[in-house]
């Protein structure tokens, strides 16, 4: 019955129809993904065999036998592998935090700067702009750790700052606090305070909403979190003694110090970052249409409102999800400590540990499993807040 | 009503008001159009004051070009003296000085070949960009020879300018391709190789390059056939080719994210299948689209390519590097830092230039 067309050939049919052949398609795909998968790992275990190796994470709680000249928790060199590892990512946190911080505080004043209606202001950011994100941000980071190392005095020349603070090639002196058995009420304060804030924000919203009665929020918060612990603090008599730095010898004693590589390598990624977010945040605030700004001032509001209600929440829109690829830029390239001898986790696990013990793989799964759960971490952060902010449209 | 003629020339045009131009017209406006701007002004011209000054005559005027070693330089001044020194290393690395002609027609090929990618008036272009299809391997064979007469030269010779030019030159062209075929793999409706895609973009995006150069370096031997190795430079060039289509992936994403869902329903309906419809609708459009991001990632790439320092490798800033702990210009990692940073000024800015005017070229929307 049938008559011979070009189609009979069932597996040709098959390779017409749409759904069997993105079934088959992604049966070869996953079958070479597999395979490839299957071939290295196995090359690996034969490999290892081959000189005698394990995948084994024991080394972890073995003596680490090595210092490290920053660590934020109890640490010395009969410490373990892992206290060490954690040290490391202290170190990261740290400096990825606080470079984001000064990075978004400076990008938006150069963000604002490149707006400005002054000449002088604009040409003097963009000049920056242009040099910071043009150069390696590797580069960055051994300039200013060889100025500050090169070109800073020795301790004893050392530029004082009220006998308290001292700047030299050794780092930043300032004291450090002991906290005396009272302390725990001003934290009390603090923590209050951001709870009574929080509760005011909201309510003032609430009565302005309902009302239109707006309170002076920011101040009254200022206010709660700063001005009481403040004075509580005096009323308990200072119960924080400062153990102030002081010359003895050749080097300071005393106090705390903030290293030289951490500051390279904290206003490097600053300065390389702000560049970026400076760009970001100008063009976020290009973006808003120009009749966003004359409606507002058609409806009479004022220039610093207009801003605050209308540009900016638009803005922010724009400017959340570049400024969010910018912070992990900012966090993976807080690895380039390496250069100048910073100990964060890849220093730390990824580079004493590994040559230590050899275990490269382990090492670095690790290493890599740390940096992709901190990118995790701020995307998903970013996330949210991009989320909050963004048009909610009927 | 009479209706006024005026005859050409009876009456010139009178210049402007003497208070809407000229010098002082424009420092009202720029400089001094308010109080807390003529305030803003005055600091920033106090700032300037402390700072040009004394840095103009450090880096010119106090400084020290020509000299042998650091003792010919100003104790005042920058000592630049190590430039004529190690140019040669600077931009060479440890190339045989008797091959280095080698590089010199690379580079000059290199900039040919460039022309024809990125100058739409070029002479002939149509051959040229053959030329240029063709121009990886022409240089990889000048670079490290082994056949066809040339001498074999080991890539542990490569360093400064040119290592930087090679690692660049390798993650362009190869990252672009691989970038195009990611973001078609993540946009796919195939659920297997979406998510294989989307798993290999989000991991490389996720770790820092350097975690991956260090696999470059120590651990790929594991992966591969027991008793292979390969060089060092081969597999640093796959892991920042790898890295940088992973970027690139996610630009040229934007780009068909862009695009109308009409101009796919077009070509389907015309009865193009997939590769047409992507080879001939969408990939033009989206790629123009994303040009600006590709060249960012390109700059982005070209500045990474530093990185190889911390496995040893010896890019201008590496050889920078060195030349700060050497004993004869010891101290001098100002001076040469700021060198190599110049080079890389010149060639990141020089891109970003071209980005623009790529992006006024192709931008036809309305501008306010």
């Amino acid at each position: 019955m049938s008559t011979s067309t070009p189609n009979t050939n069932p597996l040709l049919r098959a390779w017409y129809d749409k759904e069997t052949r993105s079934v088959i398609v992604q049966i070869i795909a996953a079958a070479l993904i597999l395979s490839f998968f299957a071939y290295i790992i196995n090359n690996a275990m034969v490999n290892l065999a081959a000189i005698g190796k394990d995948i084994n994470f024991g080394f972890l709680w073995q003596n680490s036998s090595y210092d490290i000249n920053q660590h934020l928790i109890e640490y010395s060199s009969t410490s373990s592998h892992f206290t060490a590892m954690i040290v490391g990512i202290i170190n990261t946190l740290l400096v990825a935090a606080a470079g984001i911080l000064l990075a978004t505080i400076l990008g938006f004043i150069l963000g604002v700067m490149r707006l400005s209606n002054n000449w002088l202001t604009q040409k003097i950011a963009y000049v920056y702009i242009e040099y910071v994100r043009n150069v390696p941000v590797l580069l960055h980071i051994l300039l200013l750790h060889g100025l500050i190392v090169n070109a800073l005095p020795r301790p004893k020349g050392s530029y004082n700052f009220g006998d308290t603070f001292f700047l030299n090639n050794r780092g930043f002196q300032l004291p450090s606090p002991e906290f005396q058995s009272l302390f725990w009420i001003v934290s009390a304060c603090v923590v209050a305070g951001i709870a009574f804030s929080w509760w005011f924000s909201r309510h003032a919203q609430k009565i302005q909403d309902e009302t239109g009665k707006a309170y002076p929020v920011a101040l009254i918060n200022i206010a709660a979190i700063v001005v009481l612990p403040v004075i509580v603090y005096f009323v308990l008599g200072s119960p924080i003694e400062w153990d102030v730095p002081a010359l003895k010898g050749f080097n300071f004693k005393g106090g705390m110090v903030v290293r030289p590589e951490f500051i390279a390598l904290w206003l490097a990624l600053s300065f390389y970052t702000a560049a970026f977010i400076g760009e970001i945040v100008r063009s976020g605030i290009v973006a808003i249409n120009h009749g966003q700004t004359e409606a507002a001032q058609a409806l009479g509001i004022s220039n610093s409102r207009t801003l605050k209600l209308v540009v900016i929440p638009q803005a922010l829109r724009v400017i959340i999800p570049p400024l969010t690829s910018q912070y992990l830029n900012l966090a993976k390239n807080s690895s380039l400590a390496l250069a100048i001898g910073y100990m964060d986790v890849v220093a730390t696990i990824g580079g004493i540990s590994l040559n230590q013990t050899g275990r490269e793989m382990e090492c670095m799964l690790i290493v890599m499993a740390i940096y992709l759960a901190i990118s995790l971490l701020i995307s998903s952060v970013m996330n949210w807040y991009n989320n909050r902010m963004q048009l909610v449209e009927r | 009503m009479t209706e006024q003629t005026y005859a050409p020339g009876t009456y010139p045009d009178l210049p402007p008001p003497s208070d809407t131009v000229g010098p002082i017209h424009w420092l009202k406006v720029n400089l001094f159009s308010s109080p807390i701007n003529s305030i803003v002004t005055l600091v920033a011209m106090y700032l300037l004051y402390l700072s040009l000054p004394s840095a103009i005559s450090w880096l010119f005027i106090d400084a020290t070009y020509v000299g042998e070693t650091r003792k010919d330089c100003a104790p005042e001044g920058a000592c630049m003296a190590f430039i004529g020194e190690r140019f040669n290393l600077f931009v060479y690395g440890f190339y045989p000085a008797e091959l280095r002609w080698r590089i010199n027609l690379a580079a000059i090929l290199l900039v040919v070949a460039g022309a024809a990618v990125l100058w739409d008036k070029m002479p002939a272009r149509k051959h040229m960009i053959k030329f240029a299809m063709v121009y990886p391997l022409i240089g990889a064979w000048l670079l490290s020879g082994g056949f066809f007469g040339l001498e074999h030269v080991g890539t542990h010779l490569f360093g400064g300018l040119m290592l930087t030019l090679t690692i660049g030159v390798t993650g362009i062209v190869f990252s672009l391709p691989l970038g195009i075929l990611l973001a078609l793999g993540r946009q796919s409706k195939l659920p297997i190789i979406k998510y294989f895609c989307i798993g290999f973009i989000e991991f490389i995006r996720g770790v820092p390059l350097i975690t991956l150069l260090f696999v470059a370096s120590t651990m790929l031997s594991y992966f591969l056939p027991p008793g292979t190795t390969f060089d060092l430079l081969l597999r640093v060039l796959i892991m920042v080719t790898l890295f940088a289509s992973a970027y690139m992936a996610e630009v040229i994403r934007g780009g068909l994210q862009a695009l109308p869902k009409g101009q796919l329903e077009a070509a389907d309906s015309l009865g193009l299948n997939y590769g047409q419809a992507m080879r001939l609708i969408i990939l033009p459009q989206a790629l123009k689209i994303s040009i600006p991001g590709i060249v960012n990632t390109f700059i982005g790439l070209y500045k990474d390519s530093t990185l190889v320092i911390v496995i040893g490798l010896l890019d201008p800033l590496g050889i920078g590097r060195a030349s700060v702990a050497d004993t004869a210009w010891l101290g001098l990692s100002t001076e040469v830092y700021l060198f190599v940073a110049v080079f890389f000024f010149i060639s990141c800015f020089g891109m970003a230039r071209y980005s623009l005017y790529l992006e006024n070229k192709l931008n036809t929307g309305h501008k306010r």
